[in-house]
């Protein structure tokens, strides 16, 4: 419903931006900006340039005159030795597949499942419960007892739940969930209920199908929280064959080599690789993904973010 | 006493009659309450001499030692003072460019371009920031930095970015409104687009310039808006943007002096230093001032404006 709401906002803005400019001196204003819109679009745009061009470069020419946004001379050889020793860095892909279906999936189930319950009006504890979602974005133990918690209390250190399990549920998507359900007309659930179904089905059957706007902007705030996950792996995992992608990266940077790339048994000289231009190229296969899907999904999350600007 | 039970009745009543909706909340209810509600009283931890043979509750009491050897140290006066002005620069400069950018985009007639630069200022909002960290090396590394190969190439020397630690002040809110500008921008064009449209015409036909418009009408509209959102950004003035700094800095000792900031300093305190009743006396610090902030901010916005405030 807050798509439709949107929508209408949207076509009234094509009417106030239609408006013919009235004089000169308005064409001058409206062309500045064009150009201030544009050279800020220029400027998000220009760290994904350079960092694609200079995943083509030349090694000796980086080493010689630095990373460039127009190189002298093409070079395939970052993304020929990506490709000769992909297995490690496959093998990040596939950890954060990993987490990105699991997590996703699941995180999705349950936080429908407790906007539900708290959208149905018949549910006696809905305020209670929801106080008590809501309390956790007041006051937090911090990061230290968490930890303590996780590692001891929970032994979850170095294993794939680590990852999973911090960011499976947030209180502001349960709320958005929620306030969806709630547009969901309630003699809709009456008859179903005078049908005999119970309350389960009637979440599988009926809401859930309705709720489908909201689940897509949802959960793909879940698939993106987990693709861009560095932070647990960080904290909890240990063995580099659980790494995901995106902490893959981050050692590759911060050990300033790219020797985490090279299968271990494999001796491969590290001070004859195209190493500063592999780096480039390894952040451009980890980014590729999204900016390939980035244009499908990017409705989804600005009605998401429209909605998680008014009041949850 | 008597309402005491007939509250239990009532809750075993609902519960007999409405078991499958508990047990579908209940996953939700049990993760809140281990990975947020049993972290809480963890937070005693900060009044400890924490030995991890004896646990957290089994370790000795000292009261607020561990405070006090912060505000010795200077340190917590620091890292709050970081904490707090990059969090205002962060909030102003960041909506003063997102209002800016919105209000421009709002006026602009052509489709395309309109579409087109939306969806790349929204861009860097989805990276993440693992990805600036390398944006970082890709410009400013002293090697091989973009920013150097410019230099070196107009007859200028090189400059060590990462041990100039005036400069990072500047790149850090640089690359935070970067990243932020397209997610206010979104919000700021929802309220934009919901301004009613005849107020435009009215004033259209009374001859205003395109400026007179967006300075009587379009910004006195947004204005509530924007009040609104600058507070609540004020209410998490003390959380800090820990994957920001962390994958700009990382653990470039030299820049700390202007660059660590409350979440920072507790995750060293956890990683490095193996300080853990120190790093939860930081955290235990940021939580309950944190909430103050929040309660501050809620009292303000009921006040000017009730129907937004959160409780």
């Amino acid at each position: 419903m807050y798509i439709e709401w949107r929508r209408i906002k949207w076509q009234r803005g094509k009417k106030i931006s239609n408006r013919k400019p009235v004089g000169k001196k308005d064409l001058a204003v409206k062309g500045s900006f064009y150009v201030v819109v544009g050279l800020f679009a220029l400027i998000c745009l220009f760290p994904f340039v350079l960092m694609i061009t200079s995943s083509f470069m030349n090694e000796t020419e980086i080493i010689a005159e630095g990373y460039k946004l127009i190189p002298k001379e093409w070079s395939l050889s970052a993304y020929q030795f990506l490709f000769n020793n992909s297995t490690n860095l496959i093998n990040a892909y596939r950890v954060t597949i990993t987490n990105v279906l699991i997590g996703g999936t699941l995180g999705l189930l349950l936080m429908s499942m407790a906007g539900y319950v708290l959208c149905r009006n018949d549910f006696k504890y809905r305020n209670q419960i929801a106080f008590f979602i809501y309390f956790t974005t007041l006051f937090s133990g911090g990061l230290i007892p968490s930890y303590i918690l996780m590692v001891k209390g929970l032994g979850l250190k170095d294993s794939i739940w680590a990852m999973i399990l911090p960011g499976l549920m947030s209180p502001w998507s349960i709320f958005l969930m929620r306030n969806f359900m709630k547009q969901i007309p309630d003699s809709l659930y009456e008859c179903a209920a005078i049908d005999g179904a119970g309350d389960f089905r009637i979440y599988w059957q009926i809401f859930l199908p309705l709720a489908k706007p909201a689940l897509a902007t949802i959960g793909l705030f879940l698939v993106l929280a987990y693709w861009n996950e560095w932070y647990n792996a960080m904290l909890y995992i240990e063995s580099s064959s659980k790494y995901p992608l995106q902490y893959f990266l981050q050692r590759i940077v911060n050990q300033a080599n790219v020797q985490l790339l090279v299968k271990s048994g494999v001796s491969v000289n590290t001070s004859d690789l195209p190493s500063e231009s592999i780096k480039m190229a390894t952040a451009v296969a980890a980014t590729g993904p999204i900016i390939l899907v980035y244009p499908f999904v990017q409705k989804y999350f600005v009605s998401g973010l429209t909605v998680g600007a008014v009041k949850g | 006493m008597n309402k005491l039970k007939t509250g239990g009745k009532n809750f075993l009543h609902e519960l007999k009659h409405k078991k499958i909706l508990f047990l579908m909340i209940a996953p939700t209810i049990v993760y809140l309450i281990v990975f947020s509600y049993i972290p809480m009283p963890g937070a005693y931890i900060a009044f400890v001499n924490y030995n991890i043979g004896k646990g957290i509750f089994g370790s000795t009491f000292v009261g607020l030692k561990n405070f006090e050897f912060l505000a010795k140290t200077g340190d917590l006066w620091r890292i709050t003072k970081n904490t707090l002005l990059y969090n205002l620069a962060f909030i102003l400069i960041g909506n003063l460019v997102q209002v800016v950018i919105a209000v421009m985009i709002s006026e602009i007639g052509c489709k395309w371009f309109k579409k087109v630069t939306q969806s790349v200022i929204l861009l860097p909002y989805f990276i993440s920031m693992v990805i600036v960290g390398y944006f970082a090396y890709n410009l400013f590394n002293y090697n091989y930095g973009f920013v150097n190969s410019i230099l070196t190439s107009l007859g200028f020397a090189k400059h060590d970015f990462y041990s100039d630690q005036g400069i990072w002040k500047y790149i850090i809110v640089a690359f935070k409104i970067w990243s932020g500008t397209g997610y206010g921008m979104i919000v700021y064009l929802a309220a934009i687009t919901g301004i009613n449209g005849d107020v435009y015409e009215a004033a259209a036909l009374d001859g205003a310039s395109l400026l007179q418009k967006i300075r009587y009408i379009t910004l006195p509209l947004l204005r509530p808006t924007i009040v609104l959102l600058i507070l609540f950004s004020l209410g998490g003035i003390l959380k800090g943007s820990f994957d920001l700094f962390y994958n700009l800095i990382g653990n470039n000792s030299v820049l700390y002096a202007q660059t660590d900031i409350i979440d920072t300093f507790v995750f060293r305190s956890l990683v490095g230093q193996y300080n853990f009743s120190q790093g939860a006396a930081v955290g235990l610090y940021q939580s309950v001032f944190g909430l103050v902030f929040v309660l501050g901010v809620n009292a303000i916005v009921k006040r000017i404006d009730p129907e937004n405030a959160l409780f």
